[in-house]
């Protein structure tokens, strides 16, 4: 089987079977991660480029060791020290980069349709890594595989998305992945922070934590992003904390232990108590490790 | 298509018993073997070869699973693509005597590429390979250390391994195309 698109745009309209076979794909490579010896040719003489508009760590490094350990050719290159600095335009920018010959294009940008835009200027396989509300279908692929890892089936799990929806690329990708493949999603956060309709896309709304607690199995809280309190949607990060900050004492009027996500970087005792982040129910760390192993496997099915 | 049977089910077993043997004499008494068997039926053989080991040298011999997807040569280009399988080796390849297993050894390609992705893992003092059956045209300078049965082939035939673990029995077919020269559905 082979994934029906050259490209990675986002988790949207991807059917069941696809997503299946990126999740089982990456469990091979999950397995070459704990090896001595961390790397393997399938793309060998292939060249990727990063094209990163906008500042991320940990994507960033994630997708780098991906391609290195498929032994691909990397470039990598960020906004700060670029021409887009001096007004060139994306489209420009990549065809400049195209033009160097290179093979694929992994795109972080703040404008929502960018990964799409650059999949009909450019001849490359294009991955999204994240254009700005819209959606990370990465960070949805490592979400569901780590929960995969742990419930088994993702089939019937009752997963509530915490904090701010309407900005957030990652709850999209999450929503579509996991609706796909038979969970319960549901969403928790402020008014101001949850889209109208988005009961649409096949989740419930809560709007209290308390009420969403006793009916799931995991949390995926979302970083609360301090320049949106600038904006008024919320009143103070203390507020936010009080109703929205999931916490120790919050979680333990569950019925049984609830796993904890977080897609990172996270405000310790914001949006998340630094004790539940750390704590045995938390999945957080090995969320990064599996998103080496998932994009591995979204680059080998791409490249190869 | 004709099919003509070249193993029966109990030739099967002698045959795989007979290369057990042989593997325990050529290292007295299996010291320091490992077996290591290429996804898929070459790690059904690996894993019966494996049994007869253990019990005529009364030692553990530990088995692996290699799966070469990764290591292929004809990954990019192909309209399907392999479905990738894990590499299950638990044990510490470096200092070992690896015996690769495989059913079918052919062009030597998948030899090729396992014995990249072995070597990944680690340094093997020495490799072997064994295989069930060496139908010949080999595309690269590989040849095999322990063979079940040598079998003359065209390159229009075709060369079907079965295995109860995964075709409900054992035996060994040499299958001739059609006439008018149609391949034949593996």
């Amino acid at each position: 089987m082979k994934l029906k698109s050259r490209h990675l745009l986002g988790l949207e309209g991807m059917t069941k079977e696809e997503l299946r076979l990126i999740l089982d794909t990456a469990v091979s490579f999950r397995e070459i991660l704990d090896r001595p010896i961390k790397k393997v040719p399938p793309l060998q003489g292939k060249t990727v480029v990063n094209l990163f508009f906008e500042s991320s760590t940990r994507t960033r490094i994630s997708f780098e060791l991906a391609e290195r350990r498929l032994s691909a050719d990397v470039v990598s290159f960020s906004t700060a020290a670029s021409s887009v600095s001096k007004g060139e335009t994306l489209k420009d920018t990549a065809r400049n980069i195209e033009a160097m010959k290179i093979d694929m294009v992994v795109i972080r940008h703040a404008a929502p349709g960018s990964a799409h835009f650059l999949s009909r200027v450019v001849d490359a396989n294009v991955i999204n890594a994240g254009d700005g509300g819209h959606e990370h279908p990465t960070q949805g692929l490592l979400d569901m595989y780590t929960l995969r890892e742990k419930f088994g089936s993702l089939e019937g799990l009752r997963v509530c998305i915490v904090g701010d929806i309407t900005h957030s690329r990652v709850a999209r990708s999450n929503i579509y992945g996991l609706t796909t493949m038979g969970a319960k999603v549901s969403v928790c956060g402020p008014e101001t922070l949850i889209p109208r309709e988005i009961e649409r896309l096949g989740v419930k709304v809560y709007h209290h934590l308390e009420d969403v607690i006793p009916e799931v199995d995991v949390l995926n809280v979302l970083r609360i992003q301090l320049e949106r309190q600038k904006s008024g949607l919320f009143p103070s990060l203390r507020e936010y904390h009080r109703f929205f900050g999931v916490t120790k004492e919050k979680v333990s009027r569950a019925p049984k232990p609830i796993t904890i996500m977080h897609p990172g970087p996270i405000n310790r005792d914001v949006e998340l108590s630094a004790d539940l982040a750390d704590g045995e129910h938390s999945v957080i760390l090995q969320q990064v490790t599996n998103g080496v192993a998932v994009r591995m496997a979204v680059l080998y099915l791409l490249g190869t | 298509m004709k099919k003509t049977r070249l193993i029966d089910a109990e030739g099967f077993r002698r045959t795989i018993n007979r290369l057990a043997h042989e593997v325990v004499e050529r290292h007295t008494g299996a010291e320091g073997v490992a077996i290591v068997g290429i996804r898929t039926r070459g790690e059904y053989v690996a894993q019966r070869l494996a049994k007869i080991v253990e019990e005529i040298s009364a030692r553990k011999v530990p088995v692996g699973i290699l799966d070469i997807t990764l290591y292929r040569d004809d990954l990019r280009g192909r309209l399907d693509q392999p479905q990738l399988k894990s590499t299950n080796i638990l044990f510490d390849v470096t200092g070992k005597v690896i015996v690769l297993v495989d059913d079918v050894l052919f062009t030597g390609r998948t030899i090729r590429a396992a014995l990249n992705a072995l070597t990944d893992l680690g340094r093997p003092a020495l490799i072997e390979l064994l295989v069930l059956i060496d139908r010949g045209h080999r595309e690269l300078p590989i040849k095999a250390d322990f063979i079940g049965k040598s079998v003359p082939t065209s390159l229009k035939q075709q060369i079907k391994v079965m295995m109860s673990e995964t075709d409900g029995e054992d035996g060994v077919y040499l299958a001739d195309p059609d006439e008018d020269g149609k391949e034949v559905s593996a």
